[in-house]
């Protein structure tokens, strides 16, 4: 337990990486995943096959692979930004087809019936959408999102693989020197248990906030 | 004669390569039954959905209280807000208790007061028999309520016209007769009503008129009594002799 409280300042600094990497890539993969929905229920051909080749390239390629292949190959093109800049871009880009499932799923709930009788009723489609698709959508998005953001929490670890300094890495670090890797990888473990049941909890809140909502 | 609720002229229709709807010719008149019945696949349910476009029409013309249907569009939701229709799966909003799926029309498209849709909606509900369940959810009530919710909120708007798409085939049998009741009691108060169904004994006692279907075309129509009792086409005896063989 002494490496991590004698390092605690360089580990909170990781921390603080991790954490920097983790909000940016979820507001980003959020925002991109519903764009990405949204084309892919428009009545646009274009549109919708676009964001289906989307979806397919990126839940079909590993993660890591997609991270060597920005690390290296965007230099290569001339494109040089900071490292974590270059994971925040691929973990956007990556979480926002699994968003975009989840979301997708999401609508898929609500039956097309219910949205026959609405439009049956005189309710037009903006109203149709308002007050009864959106409102079930939502309730039946929020947990899965949630996963979302977990597994990516998760895979902000991977950003260690090029060299920046987050918390895996920066405990990976201290262990080399001080030699004591079951305090030092078990702090780093409950450290990324208590982030993500942060994540969790929060889900769980907006997701009872939608309900009562009802 | 007066304007009929709904004339159908040269209605033609197609699903790909499949023609589900040839050559449709149909006239309801105000306040009266039209109980259309056919096989499956016979285009039925296809011909109620086109009554409010929500099966758009390949040619021909259909008119809704003298006037044509329009395009997709306000002037196509305002003719849907006086067009009642009742579905097979009920299609009940999921996330709203059935006294809020009864007023959301009304309070959204007809801008009712609160109040006064409130009263309304339960004066409804109480008609259908499930007053007692306005606060519970869709998915707390059994097939039968929820297709007496769905017809209170089809009433709410105060529909000319009520269209029924198999509105008991998705239910267990003793729940058909109370969705039957109440509809027998929308007969009888003069609801100008075209209603597909399999229910027979619905068609001898409430239609004014049977229509029956095959192949995408009206083959026969007629009052329930000489349509059951002296039928004249030999596909409509075949079907029958099907149905009431059980």
């Amino acid at each position: 337990m002494t490496a991590v409280i004698e390092n605690l300042d360089p580990l909170l600094r990781a921390l603080g990486t991790t954490v920097l990497i983790l909000v940016v890539s979820a507001i980003g993969s959020l925002v991109l995943g519903v764009l990405i929905t949204v084309a892919r229920v428009s009545p646009i051909p274009v549109l919708r096959g676009a964001a289906f080749a989307y979806v397919q390239v990126f839940v079909n390629i590993p993660l890591l692979a997609l991270l060597l292949l920005a690390v290296f190959a965007l230099p290569d093109a001339g494109l040089l930004m900071p490292l974590t800049t270059t994971v925040i871009v691929v973990l956007t880009v990556y979480e926002a087809a699994y968003v975009a499932e989840a979301v997708r799923s999401g609508i898929n709930t609500v039956a097309a019936g219910q949205v026959e009788a609405a439009r049956a009723m005189g309710l037009r489609l903006s109203q149709t959408l308002r007050h009864v698709v959106v409102p079930q959508a939502v309730r039946a998005v929020v947990q899965p999102l949630g996963n979302v953001m977990i597994a990516l929490l998760m895979n902000t670890a991977l950003a260690a693989t090029v060299g920046v300094v987050e918390l895996t890495s920066a405990v990976n670090k201290v262990n080399l020197v001080a030699a004591q890797p079951i305090p030092i990888f078990t702090a780093a473990g409950l450290t990324y248990m208590a982030l993500a049941l942060a994540i969790g909890l929060a889900a769980g809140r907006i997701e009872k906030k939608v309900a009562i909502h009802r | 004669m007066s304007t009929p609720m709904v004339s159908m002229r040269g209605v033609d229709k197609r699903f790909g390569d499949l023609h589900v709807l040839r050559s449709i010719d149909l006239d309801v008149a105000p306040q009266e039954v039209v109980v259309v019945i056919g096989p499956s696949g016979s285009g039925k349910s296809t011909l109620c959905r086109t009554i409010n476009r929500l099966e758009p029409i390949d040619a021909g013309e259909i008119r809704v209280d003298g006037r044509p249907l329009p395009e997709e569009g306000a002037e196509l939701a305002q003719l849907r807000a006086d067009v009642g229709m009742v579905f097979q799966s009920f299609n009940l909003f999921g996330h709203l208790s059935v006294l809020d799926n009864v007023m959301l029309a009304p309070l959204k498209v007809r801008r009712v007061a609160k109040a006064t849709a409130r009263t309304e909606a339960m004066a409804l509900l109480e008609r259908v028999g499930i007053a007692d369940k306005a606060d519970r959810f869709p998915a707390q009530l059994s097939g039968g309520q929820q297709q007496r919710a769905a017809i209170a909120r089809s009433l709410a708007m105060h529909p000319k016209l009520m269209l029924f798409d198999e509105p008991t085939s998705a239910l267990d049998p003793e729940m058909v007769s109370e969705v039957l009741e109440v509809m027998v009691g929308l007969a009888r108060d003069g609801m100008t009503m075209v209603v597909v169904t399999h229910e027979m004994g619905f068609a001898r006692r409430a239609a004014d008129r049977v229509v029956f279907m095959d192949d995408g075309q009206i083959v026969e129509e007629a009052p329930p009594a000489e349509f059951f009792d002296a039928t004249r086409s030999e596909r409509a005896r075949s079907f029958l002799s099907n149905v009431l063989a059980h």
